[in-house]
This record gives C-alpha cells, sequence and structure tokens, in this order.
C-alpha cells in the first residue's frame, strides 16, 4: 500500500466487478492502493476472493509508525481526488500517549506532535478515533459468524473465540485498507476449515486471578506458538469472566502468535469437543506447575521501580478492584492505571479515579503502556523493575529494556506501598 | 554446488545478502532494538546481533500487529532487513513485507532455519519461491 508496485504473480485472486473498478483507479488513488495492498496479501495466502468485513480496528501508535508512517498517512488524507473516507465503521488500537499526561509519562514534546498528525490524518481518513483494546467491552462487540478487520492481536483473539466472529491479525495499513474498501481476502480464520482445533489441551486447575489466567494464555501460547494453531482446552471448571478471558486471550497472542482458541462447553464454537475435532487430537496436559514456572521465570528483582497497570486496557470493574485495594494506602513508586477513554469517565464519575490517585497512583486514558514509547519513558523516569499482573506485557516489555515481573493485582499495589514484590 | 530450497509462499524483490538464522521467532514489537538495528529482546536466540541488510531466516512470525508498520519505518531509515525467511508465517509479517516492499518467502518442506547454515550467502527468488544457498 505504500505506492506503486507490480502486483505480477500475486495477483490470482477472483475480482468482482466493483474491485476491477477499484484497481482501475475509479474510486480515487487511496481506495486503489488499498486494495492493491489487500490482492498482494490475499494473493500470498492463496485467498481466493474478498469477504465483505462490516468493522474495522487500526492499530496505529506512532511509535511503531515512526515519522516515514505518519508522512504516509498525511499524504493519504491529502488526497483531494476521489473517494478518501472509511466505508465501515473503522475506530483505533490505544494512541501513544494520555495528551492531558504525556509530561507526567516523560514523553517528549516530539512524540505528542506525531500523535497529534497522525490523530489528524485518521480523521480526515473518516477513522473513529476510539483509541481502545477492548473495543468487545466497550464499543460493539462483534457477534458469531461476523467477518471482521481488527488489528490488536487480544482483540482479534477475543473476537474470535469468546464472540464467533472472523478476524486474521490486521496489522494497521492493513485495517485501514479494509476501512476504505469494506473487505478483506477470504483466507485463515475467515474460512471454517482453519477454525477446527489443531492442539488439544487438558488442564487441571481453574486460574482465580487475572494475571494466573494470563500466565496460563502464556503457558498455552508458547505450547501452540504458531498463528495457524487452534488450541481446544478441556477442564476449566466455571465460566470465566470477560476480564479473565481478556488475559487470558491476550497473552495466548502475545506469547504465541494465536488468533483463536475453543473453550469446551464455554466459547460458543465448541458446546462439545467434537464440534471442533478435538477428539481426533492427542491430549497435551498443562498443570499449574507451569503455569507457576512462567510467572516464577520473570521473578528476578524483589526491588520495583514502577507498577503498571496495562494491556489490556482495564474494565471498568478491574478499576473498581484496583480502587478497593488502593484505599488506605500511600505509595512510594509510581503507580499507573491505563485505561480507555469509555471508560475513564464512568471511573471518575464512580470515584474509582480519585481513589486510586489518592494512594499516589495515575489513572491514564486512551493510551496503552507498551505502545507508548515504552523505552524512552523508561530513561526518563529511571525505571527498570516494573511490576504488573498482566502476562501480555510482561512478555513485551522485556525487548524494551525493563526487568518486568508478573504478580497479582494485590500484591502489584503492595509493592507500589513498599517498592518491593513481596 | 549450489543448493535450492522451494517455498510455498512468496513476496517481493529478488535479492541475495548474507543469512541471519535462528530457531526463533520473531516480531519487531518484541524483539528488536530498531534504533539500533539489533535484536533486544534478553530469551532471543539473536540477541546482540544486527539484523540491518541480512537475510533473517526463523522460525516463525510472533504476536504483535505493530511489525506490519515497522517494516516501512525501518526501510526508510535504512535499518531494515533485506529479507525475511519464515518456516511459517502469519498475517502481520506479510502485511508488513507487502507495505515496506520487503522479500519473503515461507512454507518449506524442511526445517529451512536447520537448512541454512547462519552466515551463508544466499539468494532469494520469489518469482520462482526459492532460496539458493551459494
Amino acid at each position: 500500500m505504500a505506492g506503486e508496485s507490480n502486483l505480477g504473480l500475486h495477483a490470482l485472486m477472483r475480482l468482482g466487478e466493483e474491485e476491477k473498478a477499484i484497481l482501475a483507479g475509479e474510486q480515487g488513488e487511496v481506495p486503489r492502493l488499498a486494495l492493491e495492498h489487500q490482492v498482494k496479501v490475499g494473493g500470498f495466502f492463496g485467498a481466493e476472493d474478498f469477504v465483505p468485513v462490516t468493522q474495522a480496528h487500526i492499530m496505529a501508535d506512532t511509535e511503531s509508525l515512526g515519522e516515514a508512517g505518519v508522512r504516509w498517512l498525511e499524504k493519504l488524507a491529502a488526497t483531494k481526488e476521489g473517494r478518501r473516507t472509511v466505508r465501515i465503521p473503522t475506530i483505533t488500537d490505544p494512541r501513544g500517549t494520555d495528551f492531558t499526561k504525556s509530561k507526567q509519562l516523560g514523553q517528549a514534546d516530539w512524540m505528542v506532535d506525531l500523535e497529534r498528525r497522525a490523530v489528524a490524518a485518521f480523521v480526515k481518513l473518516g477513522v473513529s478515533m476510539t483509541d481502545t483494546c477492548i473495543n468487545y467491552q466497550t464499543v460493539l462487540a462483534a457477534t458469531r459468524g461476523e467477518h471482521v478487520a481488527f488489528g490488536d492481536t487480544g482483540v482479534v483473539i477475543y473476537s474470535n473465540s469468546v464472540c464467533g466472529a472472523r478476524s486474521n491479525f490486521e496489522g494497521g495499513p492493513s485495517a485501514l485498507s479494509a476501512g476504505l474498501t469494506g473487505r478483506t481476502p477470504r483466507y485463515g480464520f475467515h474460512l471454517d476449515e482453519r477454525r477446527r482445533a489443531t492442539i488439544r489441551i487438558r488442564v487441571d486447575w481453574t486460574p482465580a486471578t487475572l494475571n494466573d489466567w494470563g500466565a496460563l494464555g502464556g503457558v498455552i501460547g508458547r505450547i501452540a506458538g504458531n498463528y495457524w494453531e487452534v488450541p481446544v482446552i478441556e477442564g476449566i471448571d466455571r465460566a470465566p469472566s470477560s476480564d479473565e478471558l481478556k488475559h487470558f486471550g491476550a497473552a495466548m497472542a502475545s506469547f504465541g502468535s494465536i488468533a483463536l482458541f475453543h473453550l469446551v462447553g464455554i466459547t460458543p464454537e465448541a458446546s462439545r469437543l467434537s464440534d471442533v475435532g478435538g477428539e481426533a487430537l492427542p491430549v497435551r496436559r498443562v498443570g499449574r506447575d507451569e503455569v507457576q514456572a512462567l510467572r516464577q521465570s520473570y521473578a528476578i528483582d524483589e526491588r520495583v521501580d514502577v507498577v503498571v497497570f496495562s494491556a489490556p486496557q482495564l474494565s471498568l470493574f478491574e478499576l473498581r478492584a484496583l480502587a478497593d485495594l488502593c484505599d488506605g494506602r500511600r505509595f512510594t513508586v509510581p503507580l499507573l492505571a491505563v485505561t480507555s477513554p469509555q471508560v475513564k469517565p464512568d471511573a471518575d464519575r464512580f470515584g474509582y479515579t480519585q481513589r486510586i490517585e489518592a494512594a499516589g497512583g495515575t489513572v491514564y486514558s486512551g493510551m496503552c503502556f507498551y505502545q507508548s514509547y515504552a523505552r524512552e519513558i523508561a530513561e526518563a523516569n529511571g525505571w527498570k523493575r516494573l511490576a504488573t499482573n498482566s502476562a501480555k506485557l510482561v512478555n513485551i516489555l522485556g525487548g524494551y529494556g525493563y526487568v518486568p515481573m508478573l504478580a497479582s493485582m494485590e500484591e502489584c499495589v503492595g509493592a507500589a506501598e513498599t517498592g518491593r514484590l513481596a | 554446488m549450489s543448493r535450492v530450497l522451494v517455498a510455498s509462499q512468496a513476496m517481493g524483490a529478488k535479492v541475495s545478502g548474507v543469512a541471519l538464522v535462528a530457531k526463533d521467532g520473531f516480531s519487531a514489537r518484541y524483539d528488536l532494538d530498531r534504533i539500533a538495528g539489533v535484536f533486544s529482546r534478553p530469551a532471543h536466540k539473536l540477541v546482540g546481533r544486527s539484523y540491518v541488510g541480512k537475510i533473517l531466516v526463523l522460525e516463525t512470525a510472533k504476536g504483535g500487529v505493530a511489525s506490519a508498520w515497522m517494516l516501512y519505518e525501518m526501510r526508510t531509515r535504512d535499518k531494515a532487513p533485506l529479507a525475511i525467511v519464515f518456516n511459517s508465517v502469519n498475517p502481520i509479517l506479510v502485511q508488513g513485507a507487502a507495505f515496506g516492499d520487503v522479500t519473503m518467502l515461507a512454507g518449506f518442506d524442511e526445517d529451512v532455519t536447520a537448512a541454512v547454515p547462519d552466515g551463508a550467502r544466499v539468494e532469494i527468488d520469489p518469482a520462482a519461491k526459492s532460496l539458493r544457498i551459494l
């Protein structure tokens, strides 16, 4: 989508009349570039044709885009001829800052400027700046069988697995393309045959905390280890909450690039093991010891420089639980809690924000910690040893120079007070 | 005599260069210091090694949709790999390669990370879906 290209051997997809017209430039340069990009991707994966999609969700923080990506967006947004706006509801993943608290984060002005330029370009393209990775809890959950083009691996795995919707991982350029064309190549998890289980996991223990749900997701993600694998999991003894499945799926996607799982008797496509072909697969048992081993592998240092609740953004009731733990405490190290612009007003209204901040924490909105120049804010604030209850976050932050540690929300709040993980 | 491996999926321009090989995954966001141009995640088998201008030969693409933007951004700063070769690839890296015009091969009948020696000179020809060890 970046510019001119020769579709060459990749142009093997069956195209409808409208798609041929778009590629011929009859709707303008922006839709043409978008569809050309989609044809290249679809051709690589052997997609036979396109499938209409009803929603798109774009991951596009500026740490990922960089100056080059923002300039590319601005060029699209400045296009005068033809159609340049999205055709379907198209929303955004968290931004790289909370504009009201960028100084507190230690972000430089150029980072915030780049964010503002990206926002302005997206608005011109007709994108709704929801800035959330929990749109399935806050904006508009996809429904069973609904074809969508979602970015953010946590959004995709939740929507595919818990909602029964159909999406591949759509990176920013591809999700924007889907918004602009209203379709996506029909491959991967849009197809029935790709949604069958390929790995059968039996657990003998049901997690009780969000960090352990995340750790279990991480263990299963490592076992599966490949986008095309679909774990089916037996042995969960109750219906998990949306927040538990949020952490479970986000970690599985992060550790293993997994986009779809089934929980027998719980998720919509696996009422029975046989619904997804699981009965024919050998059983791989996962015990509590493996989950504890994953958690222990991050327990490197008792001292903590910063406590972070993020990735995914917190729901209203995660913030309520956090507020309950903050009452009567006084933090000695920074505690950051990150939520969506949809949840934040209710957290303010219900007093959760005030209670967290009275203890010395800060509630951020519309960003995600690791998408907010994590390396630079670590250097600006002297943060290295980080405690979190997000298994996804500990998996990511090692690459940014942090020593991340995984603990329960309660343990993390205690660490914010004492500076040490008990 | 050179050896040729044939992939099932291919994209991009014909290139040749030095292979950087590991039986490990790849995510531009999780694994790299993109400013310095080196692998930076401590647990990665290539930690500390430069990927700039190299032909990466790796097991699979890992989570993180950011890689779809990052290959383009890295290429504009001349900090991108020359090509990426996977046993198995996820859509994000393919989308990133399409957006950033980075050559890519995936899907072999054998383990490409075992077949290609680290440091070998290789030629990638997407039109023929081939990797030639020179």
